[in-house]
């Protein structure tokens, strides 16, 4: 094709351009001024020192890594048993558990967040890691499930049947020879479920009430301004709180991919 | 587990939507209906119906129009796809409290980019989100920024699969861009375009956090979604049985959409 590399740099332009909210973002974090004009006159931290140093964000994003970390565990952790008896074992009623479970990752936050309100106030979980995690899971786990389900069922059966007609028992055929072959299903929805753990507004916002348990999004929708709007230390407070989804999704971007594909087209 | 986590609360959801509870007055009466009919009364739940209509279709329609013209653009591109997928990616990955700071930032009415770059071309400094006017386009152009990438890597993983031997039978038929393009990769996107709507239209009525830090609903109520709605009257009053009537009318229109994209496509008989 003529003139490719011309259209190779237009796209490359093209995404780059939309990238500058986040550049703007982040040469706002970087300038004394907090005035993004002043980028070439030079960088400065002091934006990042005065957020790490004195401000509600560095306890917050060590909540939001618990938090997310416990919830990525927890949603596999009852997601693969789940997903396993759902695609493999004779179970009453599969089909109608399968098609609420479709449905039920449609729900809206807000939609049960009154009656997981109540719960948590009647546990005395108010403003604790644990209120959040339960609540995260609880909307992570039907996403988990159907795409886990799909990932099992792609590995012929015969796997199993091998392994069963070797001697090994159903949970070491699991353990020994499913789980390994799942391992990267498993990786694409966790990623998933960590990004939506860490991502989580509506029910952190509601469930927390100081810094003990706040995360990150919580403390930055609530960054402290006293009399006027510290521009600079909120846009390196939304770098800080950006890190991690961004790392992890520039490192597992293939993962990622998969998992999204697989939760989108199922034929 | 399963059951426990999470048809629980829809149960509970739906009863409490029965009841007048204000739990700081120790209320909790049944009342039936009344909630609803309180609802279907009221004029600014009528206006956030209206508002999330106008969100959920102006940003769903800009979404797959960009998304796609992005993932044809993506197709053609033969060297650094993977930095291009990388900075698409980095939009849809960011917290949305994080999206709506930044976006805050950029609609400043004297410092954001935005006015920056009016003030080149005319003399006016708009407040992109204090004018009733202007709010809502600017909270949809901010979704619209965040979830393209979405759709065009969608879209884009569709193309890959597509045999290069389709368009060069095209080009043999001398079928020029335009034709090809509307004859044939559009049909072919047809299965994944409607997935993508479907999720779009869904995360658009579910759409919260934006609007929570742009405009908390304002001004005057013209970013009021249904969510925003719903979680006002639940929590800035704790009228938690009023306000789960409108969680759960959000709720059933959620689940309603994609319950008929099921039926439509004959999906459910993949389930």
């Amino acid at each position: 094709m003529r003139s490719s590399g011309l259209a190779d740099a237009l796209v490359l332009g093209g995404v780059t351009l939309y990238a500058t909210p986040v550049v703007w973002q982040l040469a706002t974090s970087l300038t004394a001024s907090g005035d993004p004009a002043d980028v070439m006159a030079g960088l400065s931290l002091a934006h990042y020192r005065a957020v790490l140093g004195a401000s509600p964000m560095p306890r917050a994003l060590a909540n939001s890594v618990g938090i997310a970390a416990a919830v990525t565990l927890l949603a596999a952790a009852l997601a693969a048993p789940a997903a396993y008896a759902l695609a493999r074992l004779p179970v009453a009623g599969r089909r109608l558990l399968l098609l609420g479970i479709v449905l039920s990752t449609a729900l809206p936050t807000v939609a049960t967040v009154a009656p997981l309100y109540l719960i948590v106030r009647a546990l005395g979980l108010r403003d604790t890691w644990l209120a959040v995690i339960l609540a995260d899971t609880s909307f992570a786990l039907p996403l988990s499930i159907w795409l886990v389900v799909g990932f099992i069922r792609e590995i012929p059966r015969e796997l199993e049947e091998a392994a069963a007609v070797d001697g090994a028992g159903r949970l070491a055929a699991l353990r020994h020879v499913l789980l390994p072959v799942l391992a990267p299903g498993l990786a694409a929805a966790s990623l998933l479920t960590f990004l939506f753990a860490w991502n989580e507004f509506l029910l952190a916002y509601t469930f927390t009430a100081t810094e003990a348990s706040r995360t990150a999004p919580v403390a930055l929708a609530l960054f402290p301004g006293v009399f006027e709007t510290p521009w600079g230390d909120i846009a390196a407070a939304s770098m800080l709180a950006s890190l991690p989804p961004i790392l992890l999704v520039l490192a597992l971007r293939r993962h990622l991919v998969r998992g999204l594909l697989a939760g989108s087209l199922k034929e | 587990m399963l059951a426990v986590v999470t048809v629980y609360p829809i149960v509970r959801v739906i009863a409490l939507s029965l009841e007048r509870r204000v739990p700081i007055f120790g209320i909790a009466d049944f009342v039936g209906l009344a909630n609803y009919a309180f609802l279907a009364r009221d004029g600014a739940f009528w206006g956030a119906i209206r508002v999330t209509a106008l969100f959920t279709v102006a940003s769903v329609a800009a979404e797959l129009v960009l998304g796609v013209a992005a993932a044809v653009a993506l197709r053609a591109q033969r060297r650094g796809v993977a930095i291009s997928l990388s900075l698409l990616l980095l939009p849809w990955c960011l917290p949305g409290v994080v999206t709506g700071r930044i976006f805050e930032w950029i609609y400043h009415p004297s410092a954001g980019l935005m006015n920056r770059l009016v003030a080149v071309v005319a003399s006016a400094q708009p407040n992109w989100l204090g004018d009733p006017r202007l709010a809502l386009p600017a909270v949809i152009a901010a979704d619209v920024w965040r979830t393209t990438p979405f759709i065009a890597l969608l879209v884009y993983a569709r193309l890959v699969g597509v045999p290069a031997a389709v368009y060069e039978a095209a080009a043999v038929d001398g079928a020029g861009r335009g034709a090809t393009f509307w004859r044939i990769t559009l049909p072919l996107l047809r299965p994944v375009l409607l997935v993508a709507l479907l999720f779009r239209t869904l995360d658009a009525v579910r759409a919260f956090d934006l609007m929570f830090i742009l405009t908390g609903g304002g001004p005057a109520g013209v970013t009021e979604t249904l969510t925003l709605y719903a979680y006002h009257s639940l929590f800035q009053t704790l009228q938690l049985g009023f306000g789960s009537a409108s969680a759960v009318v959000v709720g059933a229109l959620v689940v309603a959409l994609a319950w008929g994209h099921l039926a439509a496509t004959g999906e459910r008989d993949a389930v």
